[in-house]
């Protein structure tokens, strides 16, 4: 598969998009996808993590195969799906992304301020580090069951903290993640919204993050998924790895393990 | 000694509390402050879990503090222009840290609710309110339906509907406007389904 390719398919999917856009907009996604078959996009971004994870960066210059994603240094294969979960040696809950931070901050020397200047890509990017390791990271663990951890009384606390966070209601327009994902079968516009409060509706969101979103071109992580909504409640800017995005992911997570993990996924 | 156990207890329980946890993880961005993660007493009470108990008494009372603040539009006008309505309806940009404040707000009403049968990209968080106009045009249809836009909670404690109102989302013509969009004969609120 090469960029022309890409692109041919991506004309045609203009085309579809065109002429279907009001009538059936996930119709025409889910048309992008026969296309695509079992190819996704995502791939060269998993590619690029891949490959970063295993380069020397930051003031140290070392790479990350000494990072330990909760199943040891250097094992990734299997280690998203365990996330987010409790590390002991900074004595709190982290999801991939804290982990990641944790990691650059530790083993490269990269300052907090470094590794937050832009975790995620703005429109029209072309995508950030983090997003390809991300990706790469959870292709490490697609097929595998969703199984955070839920041992740990911090893990446990992260929890609960998840849930009331799900129903904070605040801002100008009293919004909660409750108000758009709390009912099944809801959609605002036309984009169908998942009951986060079931194990079905929340396995579906969590499996499927990160993912390719065709409308941006570029891998969006679960972070970033977090952080969007904020901005759509008009709460100010969640930050990437911090207590209340892990406690969110953790929440979601768990009402959805013993799911398979299907990320990277492809979305609208 | 009890009491120095609570104080422990309490202030190991402090940073999972909602507020702190959401202010130690958030940054002002553009015109959005984290001033926006203080609640007021109607958001603290409406941010229980669904299989959380409910007290009455509290709701009561909120819904009451609701009614009382709603005011009624100068000159008792209450229909504005359907079509520039129309357009409030549409618009969902406003408040957002991504949205420019000098615009003016919009109202987002297709978010959730049907309204022109002919316009498909409707959400369904909401009941459709399409051929609203036909329940006509009474002091009592009118001032419902004001109270409704301008505080939700008024009639219905706990809607997910924003205070269009009462939280300055809409100024009070765009409410009329929005208004005139409901109940206008002429509006395509009120027309026949397609």
């Amino acid at each position: 598969m090469n960029n022309g390719f890409i692109s041919g398919i991506f004309a045609v999917f203009i085309g579809l998009w065109s002429a279907t856009l009001l009538s059936d907009t996930e119709g025409v996604f889910d048309q992008y996808r026969d296309l695509l078959g079992d190819d996704n996009p995502a791939i060269f971004v998993i590619f690029d993590g891949e490959e970063i994870w295993y380069t020397p960066a930051g003031p140290k210059s070392v790479s990350l195969e000494q990072c330990d994603l909760g199943l040891g240094p250097g094992v990734v294969e299997g280690a998203y799906a365990q996330l987010p979960r409790y590390f002991a040696d900074v004595d709190r809950v982290q999801d991939v992304e804290a982990r990641l931070e944790y990691c650059m901050t530790q083993l490269q020397g990269l300052t907090p301020d470094e590794v937050h200047e832009k975790p995620y890509s703005l429109r029209g990017d072309l995508g950030t580090e983090l997003e390809a390791l991300v990706a790469w990271i959870a292709d490490q663990s697609s097929g595998l069951a969703i199984a955070p951890g839920q041992a740990h009384a911090k893990e446990r606390a992260t929890y609960a903290l998840g849930e009331n966070l799900f129903y904070y209601r605040a801002g100008p327009h009293d919004f909660s993640c409750a108000t758009c994902h709390e009912q099944t079968g809801r959609r605002i516009r036309l984009q169908a919204l998942p009951n986060l409060t079931t194990h079905q509706g929340a396995a579906e969101a969590y499996s499927s993050w990160p993912a390719y979103r065709i409308s941006q071109g570029i891998v969006r992580t679960m972070g970033w998924r977090m952080r969007d909504c904020m901005r759509q409640q008009r709460m100010p800017e969640l930050m990437m790895g911090s207590q209340a995005s892990v406690a969110l992911q953790t929440y979601l997570a768990v009402n959805g393990a013993g799911a398979s993990m299907t990320a990277p996924g492809l979305k609208r | 000694m009890q009491l120095l156990a609570f104080i422990i207890f309490s202030s190991s329980l402090c940073a999972d509390e909602p507020y702190d946890a959401l202010l130690d993880s958030m940054t002002d961005k553009n015109f959005v402050t984290v001033e926006r993660l203080k609640q007021d007493e109607l958001q603290e009470f409406c941010s229980q879990p669904r299989t959380a108990s409910v007290d009455e008494a509290r709701a009561a009372e909120l819904r009451a503090a609701a009614l009382s603040d709603v005011p009624i539009p100068s000159g008792e006008n209450y229909l504005g222009d359907w079509q520039l309505g129309e357009k409030v309806a549409s618009n969902g940009r406003g408040l957002q840290y991504s949205d420019d404040p000098e615009q003016e707000n919009g109202g987002n009403c297709y978010a959730c609710h049907q309204l022109d049968p002919s316009e498909v990209a409707y959400g369904n968080l909401g009941p459709s309110l399409s051929g609203y106009g036909a329940r006509g045009q009474s002091i009592v249809m009118l001032q419902y339906t004001w109270t409704k836009l301008w505080n939700t909670h008024a009639y219905n404690i706990c809607s997910h509907m924003p205070r269009f109102g009462a939280a300055g989302i809409l100024t009070e013509q765009q409410l009329r406007d929005v208004m005139a969009f409901l109940f206008d004969p002429n509006s395509p609120v009120n027309r026949s389904q397609p």
